[in-house]
């Protein structure tokens, strides 16, 4: 006879607050996003409670927990995608590289560009694969002559991994590529803008399991040029490609920690129950 | 941290670790018994028991094959995670080392047909004492493997202190008795061999409880004290007991 | 969790094969045979009604196009005492012309030639068709030509077989002088009060000129409200109000917007009665409506997966409307204006109110300028007694028709064209 896990009762020690300053142990880098007693609410319901989390250079972070966890709508607090839902309301500090991200002198549209974003179906735009990449550039004003351009989206398509796959077709549609390579051209888009942190949001679901073993590759050779956080909900996937995990459930954030520390041996039993595959 | 007992989403994943932990009970049982096979063998000079345990033995290896084989099989499908994967590593190494146990229980059944007459060896006395200790031992380990009883466990290791004790006072005894019994050198020598296979089934129950421990609390057992080191003793010759 | 420990009582095996099942199949197949032929009839009895209605107009109007004509002689030299050809060319050859007397030189002819009512014979603006001819080619006033000249209407009609007797006989006598040719006329000309005289070209510069002021007033109005409702309006009460409020506009009968515009810009803004602008003005706001009611659906219909992209790698809102949403909307809005612009083509109700029914002889010049249009020179023609007003609003049916057709081509194209596939 087992017992019923009833996934509406709040945790069992509800008082425990699991790191409110998050380990940032030596050899972590330097420290790039940082968010404090961060809420998020959609009209009267909170979908966020209280969460602080520290995104550092060196690490890729992975966000894991079930469905409706509140991992995506945390990951969209950190370049402010949640200000295109109108209910949607925030709370708490986040900074990046020390600037709050919600203060008033911060634009936003700057923002997103130092932040960026892949998401989880592959959406590149129907133009072409050069256009794709040079759209950004060319919005923010990066690049100051065509020359400069071709150079920024050689660079970005080679950091992605795609320049061999696309050099001479760079006038095709970027929609005919498979999905896979759309996956990675999203990325080279993102990077094409000089981003310092991108956020992926559950990059390979999409995908079948060559394109994502390509796109852990990728996110591993990524590691140290620009900090990386993942939400996935694959924890295998977790396990493989980051250095810090944040496991969340509904809302709160029940643990964070070294990667093979969680996966190994996690501290909170909510933790140990969703990753030996015993939630619910 | 403790099983709640919790079942895996995927029932598949249960059986196969109840399974795991049924043969594992099983070999050590089986292990127990050979070690009180053996010795009952040797005190009453039974050679047809004797024969029994040296057969019984190959069980003993069949089922360690097929532990390792469900072990593997099980961690290759199952993908297992945090304490799953502590607890499958360590059924891995605990079969590996009841494995041996038996086979000291089946080294010990060997000699018996050598040993003529154990009643005339005085030192001989302390050997059923000291199998009880260490075949309790290792119950007591797999018994903590059972419930996951990281306490029973560390109980388990320092108790082993008492076997080392008990070797190193029938190495004692053994010498003085070879010193002053020369043509008795050769069944000495064999008893020395059977203390011996009793310490190390000590030291392989100890074995056990540190892979229990660690299943169960993820980090290593704490170090304990050692006791004398036998090898110390020679320095100083026996008074005659 | 408890596994299912109920007892789940063994279902008796479907027998799919039994004469139930099979029966079972055989009624689906007969619904859906029944309901493919019902479709195909109801597919079979449009396009009946439409095969019917382009008969019966192209039967009607086609004669509309043609005119009967009969010979006359013109002895120019001796009628004009020798005026010579390079009198006519150039800048200076209207001039002349109108000194030359060309209707008394034709009435003069046709006297000789048919006797002293032959001037009857002919509709009363033929003789311009000989100043037209003498202007496209001057060298005829020093010779002897053949002109062939538009009989009257009575002629006309009863050559085409549906005269009165009077005119029947007359036709007889005539006999083989009468002859049928394309009536170009009817495409340059404007309204007149003589059948054999009127054109269409009056009319359809008026459509032409209307729904150009329509299309540049409500097509920038319409796609701008239908971008700022759909991404910049923040949801309140006051967003919904609109959105119902420009929903009811679009099925608001046109007589309204007829009444709308005479109160409006007739009597409030004093603009000039009957002049395209007004009626541009007045079909404008029909108009509108209709492009953002077709304009957001087009938006709606982005998906907001190519929003979150742009918005990720830093576009604003305004470069996310302009750069992705709009290009992707663009064959949808078209869509919505153009079928929006054909309802407007057609529209007589609101035009009638603002006065574009007046008779203009000329084309209008300019958008200030007393006008008609196309639905209300056929609504106006249709009315008249004279029967040989009959074929020429069938023609001027068909030559609405075109223009629809022309439209909708257009809209095809250009929808095709900005349509991205992906």
């Amino acid at each position: 006879m087992t017992e019923v896990i009833d996934s509406t009762r709040s945790s069992e020690s509800p008082n425990m607050t699991i790191s409110t300053a998050p380990a940032i142990s030596p050899g972590d880098g330097p420290l790039k996003m940082s968010t404090r007693n961060v809420n998020v609410f959609y009209g009267e319901k909170q979908a966020i409670s209280d969460v602080s989390i520290d995104v550092t250079m060196d690490n890729v972070t992975a966000f894991i927990g079930p469905s409706g966890c509140g991992k995506s709508t945390f990951l969209r607090c950190l370049n402010r995608m949640n200000d295109t839902i109108p209910i949607a309301r925030v709370t708490g500090d986040i900074t990046l590289e020390g600037e709050d991200i919600y203060a008033p002198q911060m634009d936003v549209v700057q923002l997103r560009a130092r932040v960026g974003m892949v998401f989880q179906k592959p959406n590149p735009f129907p133009k072409s694969i050069y256009d794709n990449i040079a759209y950004g550039p060319r919005i923010h004003g990066l690049a100051t002559g065509k020359d400069e351009l071709d150079n920024i989206v050689e660079t970005s398509l080679q950091r992605a991994g795609l320049w061999g796959e696309v050099q001479d077709r760079l006038h095709d549609s970027g929609t005919a590529l498979s999905g896979g390579q759309q996956q990675r051209l999203c990325i080279a888009r993102a990077i094409a803008v000089d981003p310092e942190v991108i956020l992926m949001d559950e990059p390979c679901s999409a995908l079948d399991p060559i394109a994502t073993a390509k796109i852990e590759e990728l996110i591993h050779e990524l590691r140290g040029k620009y900090a990386i956080v993942i939400v996935t909900h694959n924890m295998q996937q977790a396990a493989r490609v980051s250095q810090r995990t944040a496991f969340f459930h509904l809302g709160t954030l029940v643990e964070y920690g070294v990667t093979s520390d969680i996966f190994t041996n996690p501290t909170q039993e909510k933790t140990r129950d969703y990753i030996t595959g015993r939630y619910g | 941290m403790a099983n709640t007992g919790t079942e895996h989403t995927v029932k598949a994943f249960d059986s196969d670790i109840n399974e795991l932990r049924g043969m594992v009970a099983e070999i050590g049982g089986r292990s127990e018994q050979a070690i009180a096979k053996a010795m009952r063998a040797l005190e009453k000079h039974d050679l047809v028991l004797a024969a029994e345990v040296v057969a019984e033995d190959k069980l003993i290896d069949d089922l360690e094959k097929r532990i390792d084989d469900l072990t593997f099989q099980t961690i290759a499908l199952r993908a297992p995670m945090a304490d799953d994967l502590r607890e499958l590593i360590a059924t891995f190494k605990i079969s590996g080392v009841v494995e041996r146990i038996g086979d000291y229980a089946k080294n010990i059944a060997k000699r018996v047909p050598v040993i003529a007459s154990t009643h005339k060896l005085g030192p001989a006395s302390l050997l059923p004492s000291m199998s009880n200790i260490a075949s309790q031992l290792v119950r007591d380990a797999l018994e903590a493997f059972a419930r996951r009883d990281a306490d029973l466990a560390l109980e388990v290791s320092e108790r082993d202190q008492i076997v080392d004790d008990f070797y190193t006072s029938i190495f004692r005894a053994v010498i003085t008795y070879m010193i002053e019994n020369p043509k008795d050198i050769g069944e000495a020598a064999h008893l020395l061999f059977i203390a011996k296979n009793l310490e190390r089934i000590g030291d392989h129950a100890t074995n056990v409880a540190e892979m229990v421990y660690f299943a169960a609390k993820g980090e290593p057992m704490p170090e304990r004290d050692r006791g004398d080191n036998p090898t110390d003793l020679l320095e100083e010759p026996t008074n005659g007991r | 969790m408890n596994s299912t420990t109920a007892i789940e009582k063994d279902r008796n095996p479907t027998d799919w094969q039994g004469d139930v099942m099979q029966k079972r199949i055989r009624r689906r197949y007969a619904s859906e045979r029944r309901f493919k032929y019902l479709g195909l009839g109801a597919i079979i009895l449009s396009a009946g009604f439409l095969a019917f209605l382009l008969i019966v107009m192209v039967g009607n109007g086609f004669r509309g196009f043609t005119q009967t004509e009969l010979p006359v002689d013109i002895d120019f030299p001796a009628m004009t005492g020798g005026a010579s050809a390079s009198q006519f060319e150039g800048v200076n050859g209207q001039a002349n012309l109108r000194t030359l007397g060309v209707k008394d030189i034709v009435n003069t002819s046709v006297e000789i030639q048919y006797g002293e009512d032959g001037r009857e014979l002919f509709s009363s603006g033929a003789w311009q068709g000989v100043s037209a001819a003498i202007l496209a080619n001057p060298k005829i006033v020093e010779t002897k030509t053949i002109i062939y000249m538009p009989a009257n209407s009575e002629i006309d009609v009863a050559y085409k077989g549906d005269g009165t007797a009077e005119a029947e006989k007359k036709v007889a006598e005539l006999g083989d002088q009468l002859s049928t040719a394309f009536n170009w006329n009817f495409l340059y000309n404007s309204d007149a009060t003589d059948p054999m005289q009127v054109g269409i070209w009056g009319a359809l510069k008026g459509s032409l000129i209307t729904m150009f002021i329509t299309l540049i007033i409500a097509f920038p109005i319409g796609v701008l409200s239908a971008l700022y409702l759909e991404e910049y309006a923040p949801t309140n009460r006051l967003t919904d109000l609109i959105e119902v409020s420009i929903n009811n506009l679009a099925a608001v009968p046109s007589i309204i917007f007829g009444l709308l515009g005479l109160a409006v810009f007739l009597n409030l803004f004093g603009m000039p009665r009957s002049a395209a602008l007004v009626g541009g003005l007045t079909l404008a706001l029909m108009t509108m409506p209709v492009i953002v009611i077709s304009g957001r659906n087009a938006v709606k219909a982005v998906p907001p997966s190519i929003r979150e992209a742009a918005l990720g790698i830093g576009a604003s809102q305004m470069q996310v409307v302009f750069h992705h949403v709009l290009p992707l909307a663009l064959p949808g809005i078209l869509t919505g204006t153009i079928i929006g612009m054909a309802r407007a083509l057609g529209e007589t109700a609101p035009l009638l109110m603002i006065g574009m029914r007046a008779f203009i002889a000329t084309p209008p010049s300019g958008i200030a300028e007393p006008a008609t249009v196309l639905p209300v020179q056929i609504f106006l023609w249709s009315d008249e007694v004279n029967r040989g007003f009959v074929e020429k609003t069938s023609a001027a049916i068909i030559v609405l028709l075109l223009f629809l057709l022309t439209m909708n081509a257009l809209a095809i194209y250009l929808r095709n064209r900005f349509e991205t596939r992906w």
